[in-house]
């Protein structure tokens, strides 16, 4: 999967506001106790699998390199040992790990920002006004949706090497701001808020932006948060595009950070998993905080698929 | 941030001023909404769009003085036999396809019977759910970097366990074909399972429970209620995941580019992965531009046969 945002595409075409709540329904688990007994031991099973790798990976980061090559494997780091953190966030380190995870930071809050301000602005025009040329402008930018993103790399590309961007954080800025998901993610919602709050603005005497400011956006904000967790989410796992787009060491993001460790020529498994754990926590973090919105956004993208 | 800003700025506006009923009746107002979209989305989608059909006509070798003008020798340079391109390109074409063939099945029908077993009512529900989604908010990166290293065959921890219970131990899962595409796809599954499963899940809420109830009056087994009221119901969901995660496959890159960097001798370098090469960093961007438009227009035939063996299912 290229990015969160995608599997979105379609989401909130339904009603988008009230937040279904998945763990009420549900069948009744099996009543037999082999059943029961099979069920639980299915679901351990799968947990140990889809958590052992983060496990390992924790370790890992904790150890020598000397005991990370040690036959037999461990899972407790013996000796424990930060040197993978110290080599990475030391002052002078040839992989400044501080620097990438502040560069993805900033690169993925400042996407995120500028995602949700101009889709916002574009959406409420789509949703709410009438004027020459909408049906059009909607057409061109949903259409876009269903382009494949690397039929933009070549010439994003040059793009952006025109613009003097290469090597910078604009071209992880700015760039993907252009995708058509949260015009259309925000359209579909501001349509589903009812017309009357408009009307009694209308009468108060404010205008559109005052409409936009003060009806629109405080009325969305589930939606607006959602599209800025997911854009900061596809934004900093983003991969391909920053490997080659972003070349001096101090530059990366941690993506791009995580393939130079593994592309250099003696590959240290303590640092690599360090750096690995570094750019994970953040995203672990937010999905945890922010879990019932990223799951509610995925689940909602498929019911009108 | 950027509402609190807008909403600062707006404080200072003369709400009270006698022109609102003007401005709010402006014709440029929608089109100001739209702006500074507009700007982006004309910057690095519309211009990017006609820009690339113009580079893929032209020899953009970063070599070369000028960029001549080739017409479509791009194109068609791919499909003469005995062009270097064109053969590593097939093989990157035919690289995905194996990539593709080996992870869609699985990432349709393993999410299908976790989604299943999280329909149901049990204690700690939510928990296990964030568990199966956690990978996939992990980057490929994380993914990549993590399963190289459980991969790796001396000292990776899934050979280590394979020789205690009595395998070789010594399987080169990053090396050698068909181990790297076993490494591959199942590294992929690991990661992508849970955004599929999420979205059955939504979907099996909304079959009917009376569906269910109903078949167990008439004594349908649990297969029978699989078969006649939970496929059925899920067809949609079905056709959608499928998309999706077709395209997904088709995007492959990261999990080769850093568990296998391609290897045996690129016979795991994905189409994506050959067209960045030789877009971004050899900088022959006309062949690149060109490889992409054949790669879309193979995915878009794709799709539409996708489509219509759906639809005739459902008309049959």
């Amino acid at each position: 999967m290229t990015s969160l945002a995608t599997g979105g595409a379609t989401a909130a075409a339904d009603e988008p506001s009230p937040q279904r709540q998945p763990a009420r329904s549900g069948r009744p688990a099996s009543r037999s106790p082999l059943g029961q007994v099979l069920f639980w031991l299915m679901l351990a099973i799968l947990t140990v699998i889809f958590l052992a790798p983060l496990v390992w990976m924790l370790s890992t980061s904790f150890k020598t390199h000397e005991a990370a090559t040690r036959l037999p494997l461990s899972w407790w780091p013996t000796p424990w040992d930060t040197g993978a953190y110290r080599v990475l966030f030391g002052s002078g380190s040839a992989n400044p790990v501080l620097r990438w995870f502040l560069n993805s930071l900033v690169a993925a809050a400042a996407n995120s920002a500028l995602i949700v301000a101009v889709d916002a602005a574009a959406a409420y025009a789509l949703a709410r006004l009438d004027f020459p040329g909408k049906k059009l402008i909607f057409v061109s930018v949903i259409t876009t949706i269903f382009l494949p993103a690397f039929v933009f790399l070549v010439p994003n590309f040059l793009i952006v090497s025109k613009l003097g961007w290469l090597d910078s954080l604009w071209a992880i800025i700015v760039p993907s701001a252009g995708g058509a998901f949260g015009v259309f993610f925000l359209r579909q919602f501001f349509s589903t808020l009812p017309r009357e709050l408009e009307e009694a603005a209308i009468i108060d005497g404010a205008n559109q932006w005052r409409i936009f400011t003060r009806v629109i956006l405080p009325l969305s904000r589930p939606a607006l948060s959602t599209l800025a967790v997911l854009s900061f989410l596809t934004n900093w796992n983003d991969f391909l595009w920053p490997v080659y787009v972003l070349f001096s060491p101090n530059n990366l993001t941690l993506p791009s950070g995580l393939a130079k460790l593994q592309n250099a020529a003696t590959v240290d498994y303590p640092i690599i998993m360090a750096g690995a754990v570094v750019a994970s926590v953040p995203v672990i973090l937010i999905f945890l905080i922010a879990q019932r919105q990223v799951i509610e956004s995925v689940s909602r993208s498929g019911l009108k698929g | 941030m950027t509402t609190t800003s807008e909403r600062s700025t707006l404080e200072g506006a003369p709400a009270r001023a006698t022109g609102r009923r003007v401005r709010r009746n402006n014709w440029a107002t929608p089109y100001l909404f739209l702006a500074p979209y507009g700007v982006l989305f004309v910057g690095f989608i519309l211009i990017p769009a006609i820009y690339g059909i113009w580079i893929s006509l032209h020899d953009y070798d970063y070599l070369l003085p000028h960029q001549p003008w080739v017409g479509l020798s791009n194109y068609t340079d791919l499909f003469k036999s005995g062009s270097r391109d064109g053969a590593d390109f097939w093989r990157s074409i035919r690289a995905t396809a194996i990539f593709t063939v080996f992870s869609v099945p699985l990432l349709v029908t393993i999410p299908l019977g976790i989604a299943m077993l999280l329909n149901r009512r049990f204690p700690g529900r939510t928990f296990f759910r964030a568990v199966f989604f956690t990978p996939y908010v992990l980057g490929v990166a994380v993914v990549g970097v993590l399963f190289r290293f459980l991969l790796d065959p001396t000292i990776g921890l899934l050979n280590f366990y394979l020789g205690k219970i009595g395998f070789s131990g010594t399987t080169p899962w990053t090396t050698q074909v068909p181990w790297a595409w076993v490494g591959l796809v199942g590294m992929t599954v690991w990661w992508t399972l849970g955004f599929n499963a999420i979205i059955y899940l939504a979907g099996l809420q909304d079959i009917s429970p009376e569906l269910y109830e109903a078949a167990e009056v008439d004594g349908a087994s649990a297969w029978d209620k699989f078969r006649n009221v939970t496929l059925p119901g899920l067809r949609p969901v079905l056709l959608f995941v499928l998309t999706l995660t077709l395209l997904a496959s088709a995007n492959m890159f990261g999990q080769s580019f850093l568990v296998t960097k391609g290897a045996p001798s690129n016979a795991t370098r994905t189409a994506i992965y050959y067209i960045s090469q030789v877009g971004l960093q050899q900088y022959r961007q006309g062949i690149a531009a060109a490889m992409s438009y054949i790669l879309a227009l193979i995915l878009v035939l794709i799709s539409l046969l996708n489509f219509r063996l759906f639809r005739e299912k459902e008309e049959s």
